[in-house]
Protein backbone atom coordinates (compact mmCIF):
# COMPACT_ATOMS: atom_id res chain seq x y z
CA UNK A 1 0.00 0.00 0.00
CA UNK A 2 1.26 3.64 -0.77
CA UNK A 3 0.27 6.91 0.70
CA UNK A 4 0.38 9.92 -0.55
CA UNK A 5 1.19 13.07 2.31
CA UNK A 6 2.39 16.80 2.05
CA UNK A 7 5.44 17.30 4.40
CA UNK A 8 5.34 19.98 7.00
CA UNK A 9 8.97 19.85 7.84
CA UNK A 10 9.45 23.70 6.26
CA UNK A 11 7.72 25.62 3.51
CA UNK A 12 8.51 23.32 0.55
CA UNK A 13 5.53 20.73 1.44
CA UNK A 14 7.14 18.22 -0.46
CA UNK A 15 5.07 15.47 -1.76
CA UNK A 16 5.83 12.53 -0.20
CA UNK A 17 5.18 9.00 -0.97
CA UNK A 18 5.42 6.15 1.97
CA UNK A 19 5.17 2.51 0.90
CA UNK A 20 3.55 0.70 3.87
CA UNK A 21 3.75 -2.67 4.27
CA UNK A 22 2.27 -4.65 7.37
CA UNK A 23 1.72 -1.57 8.87
CA UNK A 24 5.49 -0.70 8.81
CA UNK A 25 6.74 2.36 6.42
CA UNK A 26 9.42 0.57 4.01
CA UNK A 27 10.29 3.46 2.04
CA UNK A 28 9.50 6.92 1.69
CA UNK A 29 9.84 8.84 -1.84
CA UNK A 30 10.21 12.47 -2.77
CA UNK A 31 11.59 14.05 -0.04
CA UNK A 32 14.54 16.37 -0.26
CA UNK A 33 15.72 15.95 3.01
CA UNK A 34 15.65 13.90 6.80
CA UNK A 35 12.71 15.57 7.67
CA UNK A 36 10.14 14.34 5.05
CA UNK A 37 11.82 10.80 5.78
CA UNK A 38 11.14 11.06 9.51
CA UNK A 39 7.70 12.80 9.02
CA UNK A 40 6.10 10.42 6.92
CA UNK A 41 7.06 7.25 8.93
CA UNK A 42 5.56 8.72 11.89
CA UNK A 43 2.34 10.27 10.37
CA UNK A 44 1.94 7.05 8.54
CA UNK A 45 1.97 5.03 11.50
CA UNK A 46 0.74 6.53 14.52
CA UNK A 47 -0.48 10.63 13.87
CA UNK A 48 -0.44 12.32 16.86
CA UNK A 49 -1.90 15.83 17.43
CA UNK A 50 -2.05 18.68 20.15
CA UNK A 51 -5.76 19.33 20.50
CA UNK A 52 -6.54 22.75 21.81
CA UNK A 53 -10.04 24.31 22.36
CA UNK A 54 -11.83 25.84 25.07
CA UNK A 55 -14.18 24.78 28.10
CA UNK A 56 -17.17 26.27 29.33
CA UNK A 57 -16.47 26.83 33.61
CA UNK A 58 -18.83 26.24 36.24
CA UNK A 59 -19.64 30.27 36.66
CA UNK A 60 -20.40 29.90 32.66
CA UNK A 61 -17.09 31.74 31.69
CA UNK A 62 -15.03 30.46 29.02
CA UNK A 63 -11.36 29.55 29.24
CA UNK A 64 -8.97 28.00 26.78
CA UNK A 65 -7.37 24.20 27.11
CA UNK A 66 -4.74 22.12 25.26
CA UNK A 67 -4.08 18.58 25.88
CA UNK A 68 -0.44 18.80 27.44
CA UNK A 69 0.89 16.67 25.00
CA UNK A 70 0.08 15.64 21.83
CA UNK A 71 -2.94 12.73 21.43
CA UNK A 72 -3.20 10.19 18.45
CA UNK A 73 -5.27 11.58 15.54
CA UNK A 74 -7.71 9.40 15.62
CA UNK A 75 -8.72 11.19 19.13
CA UNK A 76 -9.65 14.63 17.95
CA UNK A 77 -12.93 14.34 18.16
CA UNK A 78 -13.47 12.99 21.29
CA UNK A 79 -10.98 14.95 23.00
CA UNK A 80 -13.11 17.89 21.41
CA UNK A 81 -16.43 16.70 22.91
CA UNK A 82 -14.58 16.13 26.06
CA UNK A 83 -14.11 19.38 26.11
CA UNK A 84 -17.40 20.49 25.68
CA UNK A 85 -18.89 18.15 28.61
CA UNK A 86 -16.21 19.94 31.15
CA UNK A 87 -17.41 22.24 33.99
CA UNK A 88 -14.30 23.11 35.56
CA UNK A 89 -15.00 25.85 38.64
CA UNK A 90 -12.68 28.78 39.17
CA UNK A 91 -10.18 29.51 40.35
CA UNK A 92 -8.01 28.01 37.10
CA UNK A 93 -4.37 28.94 36.05
CA UNK A 94 -2.08 28.01 33.34
CA UNK A 95 -1.09 24.21 33.45
CA UNK A 96 -3.93 23.36 35.84
CA UNK A 97 -5.78 19.65 35.06
CA UNK A 98 -9.16 20.42 33.75
CA UNK A 99 -9.50 16.98 32.43
CA UNK A 100 -7.51 14.38 33.79
CA UNK A 101 -6.17 11.76 31.27
CA UNK A 102 -8.89 12.44 28.44
CA UNK A 103 -10.62 9.63 26.61
CA UNK A 104 -8.08 7.32 28.19
CA UNK A 105 -5.34 8.73 25.96
CA UNK A 106 -2.44 8.85 29.29
CA UNK A 107 -2.58 12.90 28.47
CA UNK A 108 -4.33 15.51 30.73
CA UNK A 109 -6.11 18.48 29.25
CA UNK A 110 -4.76 21.49 30.82
CA UNK A 111 -5.86 25.17 31.04
CA UNK A 112 -3.87 27.92 28.97
CA UNK A 113 -5.33 30.90 30.63
CA UNK A 114 -5.55 32.39 34.29
CA UNK A 115 -9.18 32.53 35.67
CA UNK A 116 -9.24 33.79 39.28
CA UNK B 1 0.17 67.36 31.63
CA UNK B 2 1.14 64.38 33.20
CA UNK B 3 4.66 63.73 31.63
CA UNK B 4 6.08 60.48 30.63
CA UNK B 5 9.74 59.28 29.81
CA UNK B 6 8.37 56.53 27.55
CA UNK B 7 4.72 55.65 26.16
CA UNK B 8 3.88 52.87 24.96
CA UNK B 9 0.61 52.54 22.31
CA UNK B 10 -0.51 49.33 22.88
CA UNK B 11 -0.40 46.37 25.22
CA UNK B 12 0.35 43.43 22.79
CA UNK B 13 3.23 41.51 22.21
CA UNK B 14 4.99 44.26 20.71
CA UNK B 15 3.87 47.24 23.45
CA UNK B 16 5.04 44.13 26.36
CA UNK B 17 8.05 43.29 25.10
CA UNK B 18 9.28 46.92 23.89
CA UNK B 19 8.64 47.37 27.51
CA UNK B 20 10.36 44.79 29.14
CA UNK B 21 13.15 45.65 26.69
CA UNK B 22 13.52 49.26 27.53
CA UNK B 23 13.15 48.81 31.30
CA UNK B 24 16.21 46.33 31.07
CA UNK B 25 17.95 49.60 29.18
CA UNK B 26 17.74 51.34 32.11
CA UNK B 27 14.41 53.64 31.75
CA UNK B 28 12.35 53.66 34.72
CA UNK B 29 9.05 56.21 34.05
CA UNK B 30 7.56 53.54 31.07
CA UNK B 31 3.71 53.76 30.27
CA UNK B 32 1.70 51.15 28.54
CA UNK B 33 -1.79 52.32 27.10
CA UNK B 34 -4.18 49.63 25.79
CA UNK B 35 -7.24 49.71 24.59
CA UNK B 36 -8.39 46.29 25.32
CA UNK B 37 -9.48 45.35 28.59
CA UNK B 38 -6.37 42.79 29.26
CA UNK B 39 -2.46 43.29 28.22
CA UNK B 40 -1.45 40.66 25.47
CA UNK B 41 -3.33 41.66 22.76
CA UNK B 42 -4.68 39.35 19.84
CA UNK B 43 -2.76 36.17 21.53
CA UNK B 44 -5.85 35.96 23.76
CA UNK B 45 -7.60 34.55 21.25
CA UNK B 46 -4.84 32.37 19.23
CA UNK B 47 -5.53 29.46 21.20
CA UNK B 48 -3.80 26.85 19.16
CA UNK B 49 -0.18 26.04 19.54
CA UNK B 50 2.80 26.98 17.45
CA UNK B 51 4.23 30.49 19.14
CA UNK B 52 7.29 30.51 20.96
CA UNK B 53 9.28 28.05 19.31
CA UNK B 54 12.13 30.45 18.41
CA UNK B 55 11.90 32.17 21.50
CA UNK B 56 11.52 29.47 24.18
CA UNK B 57 12.02 26.20 21.95
CA UNK B 58 8.99 24.58 23.47
CA UNK B 59 5.29 25.22 21.37
CA UNK B 60 3.00 27.28 23.50
CA UNK B 61 -0.63 28.65 22.93
CA UNK B 62 -1.47 32.46 22.20
CA UNK B 63 -2.23 32.70 25.78
CA UNK B 64 0.66 30.96 27.15
CA UNK B 65 3.09 32.83 25.29
CA UNK B 66 1.45 36.21 26.21
CA UNK B 67 1.10 35.44 29.85
CA UNK B 68 5.44 34.83 30.07
CA UNK B 69 5.52 38.46 28.84
CA UNK B 70 2.80 39.71 31.03
CA UNK B 71 4.45 38.16 34.08
CA UNK B 72 7.53 40.04 33.10
CA UNK B 73 5.62 43.46 33.28
CA UNK B 74 3.93 42.67 36.40
CA UNK B 75 7.17 41.79 38.14
CA UNK B 76 8.65 44.57 36.67
CA UNK B 77 6.17 46.74 38.03
CA UNK B 78 5.38 49.09 34.75
CA UNK B 79 2.79 50.69 35.15
CA UNK B 80 -0.24 50.26 32.34
CA UNK B 81 -3.73 51.60 31.31
CA UNK B 82 -6.27 49.11 29.71
CA UNK B 83 -9.57 50.12 28.68
CA UNK B 84 -8.08 53.44 27.56
CA UNK B 85 -7.30 54.43 24.34
CA UNK B 86 -5.08 56.87 22.32
CA UNK B 87 -6.84 59.31 20.47
CA UNK B 88 -4.36 61.44 19.08
CA UNK B 89 -0.75 61.92 19.07
CA UNK B 90 0.55 65.16 17.41
CA UNK B 91 4.35 66.30 16.39
CA UNK B 92 5.09 67.12 19.84
CA UNK B 93 4.89 63.82 21.30
CA UNK B 94 1.55 64.82 22.91
CA UNK B 95 -1.22 61.70 23.09
CA UNK B 96 -4.54 62.67 23.99
CA UNK B 97 -5.75 59.61 25.78
CA UNK B 98 -9.18 58.59 26.52
CA UNK B 99 -10.54 56.18 29.39
CA UNK B 100 -12.63 55.25 32.45
CA UNK B 101 -10.08 55.63 34.77
CA UNK B 102 -8.30 58.76 33.46
CA UNK B 103 -11.29 60.30 31.65
CA UNK B 104 -9.80 62.86 28.88
CA UNK B 105 -6.11 63.77 29.32
CA UNK B 106 -3.17 64.47 27.84
CA UNK B 107 0.41 62.94 28.15
CA UNK B 108 3.58 64.58 27.38
CA UNK B 109 6.37 61.90 26.38
CA UNK B 110 9.66 62.14 26.21
CA UNK B 111 9.67 59.21 23.77
CA UNK B 112 7.03 56.98 22.09
CA UNK B 113 6.91 53.01 20.85
CA UNK B 114 4.00 52.90 18.54
CA UNK B 115 2.67 49.24 18.59
CA UNK B 116 -0.40 49.17 17.52
CA UNK B 117 -0.95 46.19 15.70
CA UNK B 118 -3.15 45.89 12.32
CA UNK B 119 -6.83 44.87 11.88
CA UNK B 120 -8.24 42.70 8.99
CA UNK B 121 -9.51 43.44 6.15
CA UNK B 122 -13.12 43.60 5.93
CA UNK B 123 -15.81 42.81 3.10
CA UNK B 124 -16.08 46.42 1.91
CA UNK B 125 -12.32 46.42 0.73
CA UNK B 126 -12.93 43.45 -1.64
CA UNK B 127 -15.82 44.59 -3.59
CA UNK B 128 -17.85 41.16 -3.57
CA UNK B 129 -21.14 41.64 -5.52
CA UNK B 130 -24.91 40.35 -3.46
CA UNK B 131 -26.87 41.06 -0.67
CA UNK B 132 -25.23 42.20 2.50
CA UNK B 133 -26.66 40.00 5.06
CA UNK B 134 -25.85 39.06 8.95
CA UNK B 135 -23.56 35.80 8.55
CA UNK B 136 -20.64 37.39 7.25
CA UNK B 137 -17.38 37.86 9.67
CA UNK B 138 -13.82 38.13 9.52
CA UNK B 139 -11.55 35.19 10.57
CA UNK B 140 -10.34 37.32 13.54
CA UNK B 141 -13.95 38.51 14.76
CA UNK B 142 -15.40 34.38 14.16
CA UNK B 143 -12.34 33.71 16.28
CA UNK B 144 -12.82 36.23 19.37
CA UNK B 145 -16.59 34.70 18.91
CA UNK B 146 -15.72 31.30 19.89
CA UNK B 147 -12.66 31.63 21.90
CA UNK B 148 -13.35 33.91 23.91
CA UNK B 149 -16.92 34.86 24.07
CA UNK B 150 -17.92 30.63 23.68
CA UNK B 151 -20.48 31.31 21.08
CA UNK B 152 -19.95 29.24 17.54
CA UNK B 153 -21.33 31.60 14.38
CA UNK B 154 -22.75 29.12 12.02
CA UNK B 155 -23.00 25.37 11.41
CA UNK B 156 -22.18 26.03 7.55
CA UNK B 157 -18.99 27.35 6.78
CA UNK B 158 -17.30 28.68 3.47
CA UNK B 159 -14.15 30.64 3.84
CA UNK B 160 -12.65 33.16 1.63
CA UNK B 161 -8.35 33.58 1.49
CA UNK B 162 -6.43 31.10 3.00
CA UNK B 163 -4.46 32.57 5.54
CA UNK B 164 -3.78 31.30 8.65
CA UNK B 165 -6.26 32.71 10.45
CA UNK B 166 -9.02 31.36 7.69
CA UNK B 167 -6.96 28.00 8.03
CA UNK B 168 -7.18 28.04 11.77
CA UNK B 169 -10.79 28.56 12.06
CA UNK B 170 -11.61 25.92 9.67
CA UNK B 171 -9.82 23.41 12.06
CA UNK B 172 -11.74 25.34 15.32
CA UNK B 173 -14.77 25.24 13.80
CA UNK B 174 -15.12 22.04 12.15
CA UNK B 175 -13.89 20.59 16.11
CA UNK B 176 -17.09 22.29 17.28
CA UNK B 177 -18.99 20.68 15.32
CA UNK B 178 -19.41 23.08 12.13
CA UNK B 179 -19.42 21.59 8.65
CA UNK B 180 -16.34 23.46 7.01
CA UNK B 181 -17.82 22.96 2.85
CA UNK B 182 -14.31 25.26 1.19
CA UNK B 183 -11.35 27.32 1.52
CA UNK B 184 -11.49 29.34 -1.42
CA UNK B 185 -7.92 31.18 -2.42
CA UNK B 186 -8.15 33.78 -5.47
CA UNK B 187 -4.37 33.29 -5.71
CA UNK B 188 -2.85 30.07 -7.36
CA UNK B 189 -0.97 29.42 -4.08
CA UNK B 190 -2.30 29.91 -0.56
CA UNK B 191 -0.60 32.80 1.86
CA UNK B 192 -0.99 30.14 4.70
CA UNK B 193 1.80 28.16 6.28
CA UNK B 194 2.17 24.41 4.71
CA UNK B 195 2.04 22.93 8.18
CA UNK B 196 -1.64 24.87 8.32
CA UNK B 197 -2.81 23.35 5.34
CA UNK B 198 -2.45 20.18 6.32
CA UNK B 199 -3.21 20.24 9.80
CA UNK B 200 -6.20 22.50 9.45
CA UNK B 201 -8.00 21.45 5.62
CA UNK B 202 -6.25 18.48 4.99
CA UNK B 203 -6.89 16.42 8.40
CA UNK B 204 -10.64 17.63 8.01
CA UNK B 205 -10.58 16.71 4.22
CA UNK B 206 -11.74 20.25 3.49
CA UNK B 207 -10.93 21.36 -0.03
CA UNK B 208 -8.43 23.95 -0.48
CA UNK B 209 -9.82 25.54 -4.18
CA UNK B 210 -6.96 27.70 -5.69
CA UNK B 211 -7.47 30.05 -8.35
CA UNK B 212 -11.17 30.70 -7.25
CA UNK B 213 -13.13 33.29 -5.64
CA UNK B 214 -16.58 34.34 -4.30
CA UNK B 215 -18.61 36.13 -7.23
CA UNK B 216 -21.83 36.21 -5.04
CA UNK B 217 -23.85 36.59 -2.20
CA UNK B 218 -26.96 35.21 -1.94
CA UNK B 219 -29.34 35.54 1.04
CA UNK B 220 -32.11 38.04 2.60
CA UNK B 221 -31.58 39.10 6.13
CA UNK B 222 -29.09 36.01 6.88
CA UNK B 223 -26.28 34.75 4.57
CA UNK B 224 -28.13 31.48 2.49
CA UNK B 225 -25.46 30.60 0.12
CA UNK B 226 -22.39 31.90 -1.92
CA UNK B 227 -21.37 31.43 -5.83
CA UNK B 228 -17.53 30.20 -6.23
CA UNK B 229 -16.05 30.85 -9.79
CA UNK B 230 -12.24 30.18 -10.72
CA UNK B 231 -10.30 33.22 -12.16
CA UNK B 232 -7.82 33.63 -14.68
CA UNK B 233 -4.35 34.49 -14.71
CA UNK B 234 -5.44 38.17 -14.00
CA UNK B 235 -7.92 37.47 -11.40
CA UNK B 236 -10.97 37.84 -13.16
CA UNK B 237 -13.66 35.00 -12.88
CA UNK B 238 -14.28 32.81 -15.74
CA UNK B 239 -17.94 32.79 -16.86
CA UNK B 240 -19.60 28.92 -16.66
CA UNK B 241 -17.06 27.83 -14.02
CA UNK B 242 -19.96 29.22 -10.85
CA UNK B 243 -20.60 26.64 -8.35
CA UNK B 244 -23.30 27.61 -5.56
CA UNK B 245 -22.63 26.68 -2.18
CA UNK B 246 -25.14 26.48 0.75
CA UNK B 247 -24.11 28.11 3.81
CA UNK B 248 -25.28 29.96 6.84
CA UNK B 249 -21.68 31.74 7.56
CA UNK B 250 -18.95 33.30 5.22
CA UNK B 251 -15.49 34.15 6.50
CA UNK B 252 -12.85 36.44 5.36
CA UNK B 253 -9.49 35.87 5.47
CA UNK B 254 -7.97 38.45 2.84
CA UNK B 255 -4.96 39.84 4.48
CA UNK B 256 -4.01 42.40 7.41
CA UNK B 257 -3.48 46.61 7.73
CA UNK B 258 -1.26 47.91 10.03
CA UNK B 259 -3.15 50.21 11.60
CA UNK B 260 -1.44 53.64 11.51
CA UNK B 261 -3.70 56.57 12.24
CA UNK B 262 -2.24 57.70 15.05
CA UNK B 263 1.05 57.38 13.14
CA UNK B 264 -0.25 60.09 10.19
CA UNK B 265 -1.69 62.20 12.76
CA UNK B 266 1.73 62.35 14.24
CA UNK B 267 3.17 63.06 11.11
CA UNK B 268 5.30 60.04 10.46
CA UNK B 269 6.50 59.08 7.02
CA UNK B 270 4.27 55.72 5.96
CA UNK B 271 5.74 53.10 3.52
CA UNK B 272 3.60 52.71 0.71
CA UNK B 273 4.00 48.88 0.17
CA UNK B 274 3.91 47.78 4.65
CA UNK B 275 1.20 49.94 5.14
CA UNK B 276 3.65 51.13 8.04
CA UNK B 277 6.15 53.78 9.27
CA UNK B 278 9.70 54.41 7.45
CA UNK B 279 12.26 53.21 10.20
CA UNK B 280 16.04 53.34 10.61
CA UNK B 281 17.88 50.25 11.85
CA UNK B 282 17.07 51.28 15.31
CA UNK B 283 13.55 51.08 14.40
CA UNK B 284 12.82 55.23 14.81
CA UNK B 285 10.55 56.68 12.46
CA UNK B 286 10.94 59.89 10.93
CA UNK B 287 9.68 62.09 13.81
CA UNK B 288 12.61 62.03 15.88
CA UNK B 289 11.54 59.42 19.49
CA UNK B 290 8.97 57.76 18.29
CA UNK B 291 9.94 54.03 17.51
CA UNK B 292 7.34 51.26 15.58
CA UNK B 293 7.23 47.82 16.03
CA UNK B 294 5.25 44.34 15.57
CA UNK B 295 2.47 44.48 13.36
CA UNK B 296 2.14 48.53 13.16
CA UNK B 297 5.61 48.13 11.31
CA UNK B 298 4.65 45.54 8.92
CA UNK B 299 2.45 42.35 8.86
CA UNK B 300 4.38 39.17 11.09
CA UNK B 301 3.69 35.52 10.78
CA UNK B 302 5.61 34.59 13.69
CA UNK B 303 5.16 36.13 17.13
CA UNK B 304 8.52 35.66 18.18
CA UNK B 305 9.82 37.66 15.12
CA UNK B 306 7.52 40.51 16.55
CA UNK B 307 9.02 40.03 20.38
CA UNK B 308 12.15 39.86 19.32
CA UNK B 309 11.77 43.36 16.74
CA UNK B 310 9.79 45.19 19.27
CA UNK B 311 12.60 44.41 21.98
CA UNK B 312 14.73 46.71 19.88
CA UNK B 313 12.40 49.31 19.45
CA UNK B 314 12.33 49.41 22.97
CA UNK B 315 16.07 49.16 23.79
CA UNK B 316 16.02 52.26 21.22
CA UNK B 317 13.54 54.11 22.80
CA UNK B 318 15.90 53.81 26.66
CA UNK B 319 18.75 55.26 24.70
CA UNK B 320 16.85 57.58 22.72
CA UNK B 321 15.84 59.10 26.30
CA UNK B 322 18.97 58.31 28.18
CA UNK B 323 21.76 59.30 25.88
CA UNK B 324 20.91 60.01 22.48
CA UNK B 325 22.98 58.20 19.61
CA UNK B 326 24.91 60.38 17.06
CA UNK B 327 23.42 59.89 14.00
CA UNK B 328 26.57 58.96 11.03
CA UNK B 329 26.20 57.80 7.61
CA UNK B 330 22.83 57.05 5.99
CA UNK B 331 22.06 54.03 3.87
CA UNK B 332 19.00 53.64 2.18
CA UNK B 333 18.27 49.68 1.68
CA UNK B 334 15.64 48.79 -1.45
CA UNK B 335 13.91 45.52 -2.37
CA UNK B 336 14.06 44.73 -6.29
CA UNK B 337 13.77 41.84 -8.49
CA UNK B 338 11.02 39.62 -6.62
CA UNK B 339 11.46 41.76 -2.90
CA UNK B 340 8.60 43.76 -2.04
CA UNK B 341 9.82 45.98 0.48
CA UNK B 342 12.76 45.87 3.17
CA UNK B 343 12.15 46.46 6.84
CA UNK B 344 14.19 48.84 8.08
CA UNK B 345 13.80 51.28 4.81
CA UNK B 346 17.62 52.58 5.78
CA UNK B 347 20.38 51.90 8.32
CA UNK B 348 22.78 54.18 9.58
CA UNK B 349 26.44 52.60 8.80
CA UNK B 350 28.15 54.47 11.99
CA UNK B 351 25.65 53.90 14.53
CA UNK B 352 24.50 50.24 13.64
CA UNK B 353 24.93 47.28 15.89
CA UNK B 354 27.40 45.10 14.55
CA UNK B 355 24.37 43.21 12.64
CA UNK B 356 21.20 44.39 11.70
CA UNK B 357 18.46 41.83 10.51
CA UNK B 358 16.71 43.21 7.52
CA UNK B 359 13.48 41.25 6.81
CA UNK B 360 10.82 41.54 4.07
CA UNK B 361 8.59 39.11 1.49
CA UNK B 362 9.13 38.14 -1.60
CA UNK B 363 6.41 39.01 -4.21
CA UNK B 364 5.68 35.37 -5.58
CA UNK B 365 7.15 31.60 -4.92
CA UNK B 366 10.43 30.48 -5.82
CA UNK B 367 12.25 27.43 -5.59
CA UNK B 368 16.28 27.08 -5.66
CA UNK B 369 16.69 30.48 -5.89
CA UNK B 370 18.70 33.19 -3.67
CA UNK B 371 18.37 36.09 -1.69
CA UNK B 372 21.29 38.85 -2.65
CA UNK B 373 22.32 42.55 -1.03
CA UNK B 374 24.29 44.22 -3.67
CA UNK B 375 26.01 47.48 -2.73
CA UNK B 376 26.13 49.13 -6.52
CA UNK B 377 26.82 46.26 -8.69
CA UNK B 378 29.24 44.79 -5.72
CA UNK B 379 27.51 41.68 -4.42
CA UNK B 380 27.76 42.07 -0.77
CA UNK B 381 26.08 38.80 0.32
CA UNK B 382 24.27 35.94 -1.45
CA UNK B 383 21.78 33.37 0.55
CA UNK B 384 20.91 30.26 -1.41
CA UNK B 385 17.28 29.82 -0.74
CA UNK B 386 15.62 26.36 -1.41
CA UNK B 387 12.06 27.28 -1.61
CA UNK B 388 11.04 31.48 -1.21
CA UNK B 389 7.10 31.92 -0.37
CA UNK B 390 5.11 35.35 0.11
CA UNK B 391 3.49 33.72 3.23
CA UNK B 392 6.95 33.59 4.84
CA UNK B 393 9.17 36.86 6.05
CA UNK B 394 13.08 36.56 5.25
CA UNK B 395 15.47 37.42 7.73
CA UNK B 396 18.22 38.86 6.35
CA UNK B 397 21.62 39.77 8.45
CA UNK B 398 24.08 42.24 7.02
CA UNK B 399 26.83 43.48 9.11
CA UNK B 400 28.61 46.64 9.43
CA UNK B 401 31.95 45.13 8.39
CA UNK B 402 30.75 44.14 4.66
CA UNK B 403 29.18 48.00 3.82
CA UNK B 404 31.22 50.15 1.38
CA UNK B 405 32.57 53.34 2.99
CA UNK B 406 31.29 54.54 -0.53
CA UNK B 407 28.24 52.77 -0.53
CA UNK B 408 24.44 54.93 -0.07
CA UNK B 409 22.05 52.54 -1.31
CA UNK B 410 21.94 48.81 -0.59
CA UNK B 411 19.61 46.72 -3.11
CA UNK B 412 18.13 43.47 -2.09
CA UNK B 413 16.88 41.21 -4.85
CA UNK B 414 15.69 37.50 -5.78
CA UNK B 415 18.21 35.67 -8.08
CA UNK B 416 16.03 32.87 -9.82
CA UNK B 417 17.47 29.32 -10.29
CA UNK B 418 18.66 29.23 -13.90
CA UNK B 419 16.42 27.38 -16.32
Amino acid sequence: MTRQLTCIGCPMGCQLTATIENGVVTTVTGNTCKRGDDYARKECVAPMRTITGTVRMADGRVISVRTRTDVPKAKMFDVADAFNKARPAAPLHIGDVVIADVCGTGVDVVATANRE
Amino acid sequence: MKKVQLAIVGGGPAGLAAAIAAREAGLQDILIIERGEALGGILGQCIHAGFGLHTFGQELTGPEYAQRFIDRVEDMKIPYLLGTMVLDINENKVLTVTGRETGLIQIQAEAIVLAMGCRERPRGALNIPGTRPAGIYSAGTAQRLVNLEGYLPGRDVVILGSGDIGLIMARRMTLEGAKVHAVAEVMPYSGGLKRNIVQCLDDFNIPLLLSTTVVDIQGQGHIESVTLAKVDGRRKPIPGTEQVIPCDTLLLSVGLLPENELSLSAGVALDGVTGGPVVGDDLSTSLPGVFACGNVLHVHDLVDFVSEEAGRAGRSAAEYVLHRRSAGRTVALRGKNGVRYTVPQHIDADAMADTVTVRFRVGQPYRGAALCAWAGDKLLRRIPKRILTPGEMESFPIRKADIPADCDTITFTVEEAAQ
